[in-house]
């Protein structure tokens, strides 16, 4: 062809969409990516703090699986964080973004202090940890359906109040604390009573209950006509109501649970770990949830894997701010180019780069 | 004849993943022509021309304007070439007058001057008979208005080589007249006019020469005055179709349906239906023809329970129990507990009929998942039901368990239908079930719409080709503006006469004329 020699200014690379890819192609895509995110941020550390590479990854993996004592903090982490991260997906499986789980926990940790502050010692151990219980999930799940009734009947937008929401708990549990601390400390100490008991190990008894809320969950979303019913909804509002479903309910009953297991979420922090509460309790894992949930693709089966995944990360970062002594910037910099490759990397898996083909012709001729 | 090329596509491919959507295309197009551009629903038309527009870029191949080689990466590079397009939905700014419209975008250098933009688009109307004020808003015109504005904006451009994708498809019979002689008259000045569609008799009547894809290949450009529809049909299919469409006479008719006086006024404040009444009758099939957005859908979806009409009724009498119930005001589910079986494919299949992202058999569960008191789901009848559709109405899948959205359209369409049918409905509304599909999965639904009728089954068919129309059904109700303008004999009635009552007006007019 004549026209080959010629210059044409044909783009250099224009993206072209994949068929689905097959299970395997797409799990390898995700494992180079975290290798090449791990390449990378070696790389960097050796031009930024000098370090070696090698232990640079090393103390990454050190940092949740160094020792016993850290391999069950990264599990009781975990196991928080997917609970939290549980609490989102009925929502978003509803594309109804609630932004708020922060607040939802935060208020099902709150009702479940009030509770010890003010029946602790009035009654049996037993009764009061499910009286905590019951305000964690009642008061959680009245805090999550606040802002569905509003998306229901006035359409407000439900991203904004949700986090809006977030602030008002913070408030609310600012208030107690200075209610609660005589001195006006605003430091509440840690409670004496409404511990949850010990099996095995402390944190043992959380990640059992966590496991099992998932299964159980994956149960609900997938094999039940109101999982179902979320799924449409989700997909598709004009479809939903095609079959004569009640929008504004499902919306509803789905935020009620969403609040309702953030309150849970409370419970397990106030009643196995903490027994105390801070402003800073949930500590930003309302939101990080956010990203475990999306992540997985709302599957709570997944969802263990990508809690784990971000929970390891956090460990290693801290891991490598001690070891290597140097600012909690940089490992928070691994932590946001680790998240950049693995999310970056969907972008491949849905499509394909195409490269200018002249140059190959014109390289073998 | 001296015949000058204008445009030529030399070996052009575009891939869609491993789905070639153009595979090694020729084609060359001659100034002063009219070459339609004929194939199935998903051949590659679109994309073919796509790729002259600038919309996507070729993944093989070239193509030549004026003998030049052409690189085209955006649309702005298809205006550089003189190449225009007029897509199916058009791209205009609601609030912006014609002349708005048309100089939106255009940097010719020189200062914005709305009187000597209105000047120039007066002229180019006048030139090839438009008519059209540039003053007018877009909000205030009608479908075809809007049309005449894509193309101005095209010729103010300066294009010499336009591209219309189905431009008929929203125009009434008249119209579309109207605009074939506009074509005419600019193919004498010169131009060349690339037209997309699948309706054989356009092609016959304006072009002059035609090009046949198929799945994506070019299987041949003929000579228009050489060739037959029955030709035509045969390259696009690939095998001999027989395109007569059964009527069997009704039998055992009754009044299943009884819609009175029925008007809806939609959040905004329209009137879009306007006391509407009518009889749909069991074993007949009932068309209702009209402007897309005369009032079908709203019609259809206050019939289901999924709009509230504000006056009328809707009666439905029950075969099995002999009473009348009045479905006005009733959801879709309290309509079905009535012991109502009412079908319903709506013309948004994907976004209201399916769930796309869900599988067949999750997609057959629609309809049925509430029954029994367990708090699961049962998926063994959908699966059974989903599994005896693509059996029996050969939809190609890969397996039950493919998400509906990767079907191509008419499978979609074979999955809605069937689903349907399969509620053994004594009425069946279906909206454009056509739309999209091929020549095969079209005469595959006009014979299930058929089934059903000779079934018993009151059958009410929105459609859009007045040609299909009059073949198919027993009467026809035709929709103006939200009003009935006509319920005519399928038997004996013609196009013209539908296309007359489609834009009948004058009744509104006259009856603005005495409130005023």
């Amino acid at each position: 062809m004549k026209t080959a020699n010629k210059p044409v200014s044909e783009p250099l690379v224009h993206v072209v969409k994949r068929d689905a890819l097959p299970l395997w192609k797409s799990l390898l895509i995700r494992v180079l990516a975290v290798v090449a995110a791990l390449l990378f941020c070696s790389l960097l550390s050796v031009l930024m703090i000098h370090a070696n590479p090698f232990e640079f990854i090393d103390t990454m993996f050190d940092g949740s699986f160094g020792s016993s004592r850290r391999l069950w903090k990264f599990a009781k982490d975990a196991a928080v964080l997917l609970c939290i991260s549980l609490a989102v997906t009925p929502a978003f499986r509803m594309r109804f973004w609630n932004i708020g789980a922060e607040g939802q926990t935060l208020i099902g940790a709150l009702s479940a202090v009030a509770v010890m502050i003010y029946l602790g010692n009035k009654v049996p151990n037993g009764v009061l940890l499910i009286l905590m219980f019951i305000a964690s999930v009642t008061v959680g799940a009245i805090w999550g359906c606040i802002p569905a009734i509003f998306k229901a009947k006035w359409q407000t937008n439900e991203t904004l109040f949700t986090l809006m929401m977030n602030y008002v708990a913070t408030g609310l549990v600012a208030y107690f604390l200075l209610l609660w601390t005589p001195s006006g400390s605003s430091v509440l100490g840690e409670l004496s009573v409404g511990h949850l008991p010990a099996i095995g190990h402390d944190y043992l008894l959380l990640i059992i209950a966590v496991l099992v809320l998932t299964v159980l969950l994956y149960i609900y979303l997938q094999y039940t006509k109101q999982g179902y019913e979320i799924s449409v909804v989700g997909e598709s509002e004009n479809t939903a109501r095609y079959i004569g479903i009640n929008v504004n309910k499902v919306i509803i009953r789905t935020m009620l649970l969403s609040g309702a297991l953030c309150g849970v979420a409370g419970f397990l922090i106030v009643g196995a770990l903490d027994h105390s509460i801070a402003t800073t309790t949930v500590g930003g894992m309302g939101f990080t949830a956010i990203m475990v949930s999306w992540m997985a693709k709302f599957n709570p089966l997944i969802m263990i894997g990508t809690s784990a995944f971000i929970t390891f990360l956090d460990q290693g970062a801290a891991q490598i701010t001690t070891n290597f002594d140097i600012d909690s910037a940089f490992p928070s910099m691994v932590v946001g180019i680790v998240l950049f490759f693995v999310i970056g990397c969907e972008f491949f898996i849905g499509y394909k780069p195409k490269f200018r083909q002249n140059i190959h012709k014109g390289g073998k001729a | 004849m001296n015949k000058q090329v204008a445009l030529e596509m030399k070996q052009v491919s575009k891939y869609f993943g491993s789905l070639a959507a153009n595979k090694n295309v020729d084609l060359t197009v001659y100034r002063g022509e009219i070459l339609a551009i004929l194939g199935e629903n998903g051949c590659g038309k679109t994309t073919l021309m796509n790729m002259i527009a600038g919309i996507y870029y070729p993944d093989h191949g070239s193509i030549f304007v004026d003998g030049e080689e052409a690189i085209i990466r955006s649309p702005k590079d298809a205006f550089h070439h003189g190449i225009g397009m007029i897509h199916q939905h058009f791209k205009l700014v609601d609030i912006f007058t014609a002349a708005e419209n048309i100089v939106l975008g255009v940097n010719d250098g020189k200062s914005y001057n709305i009187k000597e933009v209105n000047r120039r688009v007066g002229e180019i109307a006048d030139k090839y008979g438009f008519h059209v004020d540039p003053k007018k808003k877009i909000y205030e015109m009608s479908v075809s208005e809007k049309q005449t504005v894509e193309i101005l904006k095209v010729l103010y451009r300066g294009a010499d080589i336009l591209i219309l994708d189905e431009p008929s498809a929203v125009l009434t019979p008249q119209e579309t007249d109207r605009l074939f002689e506009i074509l005419s008259r600019m193919r004498e000045d010169g131009k060349s006019i690339l037209i997309i569609t699948h309706k054989l008799h356009e092609v016959m009547s304006i072009s002059d020469r035609v090009a046949v894809l198929r799945k994506g290949e070019h299987i041949a450009t003929v000579e228009t005055a050489s060739t037959s529809p029955a030709e035509l049909t045969e390259m696009m299919v690939g095998k001999k179709v027989e395109l007569n469409i059964d009527r069997p006479e009704p039998k055992n008719v009754t009044d299943r349906l009884e819609v009175k006086g029925l008007s809806l006024t939609n959040p905004e404040g329209i009137k879009v239906l306007d006391n509407i009444s009518f009889v749909a009758r069991s074993g007949e099939i009932l068309g209702i023809a009209g402007i897309a957005g005369s009032g079908q859908k709203e019609l259809l979806e206050s019939i289901a329970g999924l709009s509230h009409p504000t006056t009328g009724e809707i009666i439905y009498n029950n075969p099995k129990t002999g009473t009348a119930e009045n479905l006005r005001d009733k959801d879709p589910v309290a309509i079905r507990e009535l012991g109502v079986r009412l079908s319903f494919v709506p013309e948004d299949r994907l976004g209201m009929g399916l769930v796309g992202n869900m599988d067949i058999v999750d997609n057959m569960m629609l309809r049925s998942y509430r029954k029994g008191h367990s708090m699961f789901v049962d998926r063994k009848k959908p699966r059974d039901l989903a599994n005896r559709i693509v059996a029996e109405l050969e939809v190609s899948t890969p397996n039950t368990h493919t998400p509906v959205r990767r079907l191509s359209g008419g499978n979609v369409q074979k999955v809605l239908v069937g689903r349907e049918i399969a509620a053994s409905p004594t009425v069946l509304m279906a909206a454009y079930p056509v739309r999209g599909l091929d020549i095969n999965s079209s005469y595959t639904i006009y014979s299930l719409l058929t089934k059903q009728k000779e079934n018993g089954v009151a059958v009410v068919f929105v459609g859009e080709d007045l040609d299909v129309l009059v073949e198919i059904c027993d009467r026809i109700l035709v929709l103006c503006a939200g009003r009935v303008t006509g319920i005519l004999d399928g038997r004996t009635t013609t196009k013209e006469e539908i296309g007359l009552l489609m834009t009948k007006t004058e009744v509104k007019e006259e009856s603005g004329n005495e409130n005023g």
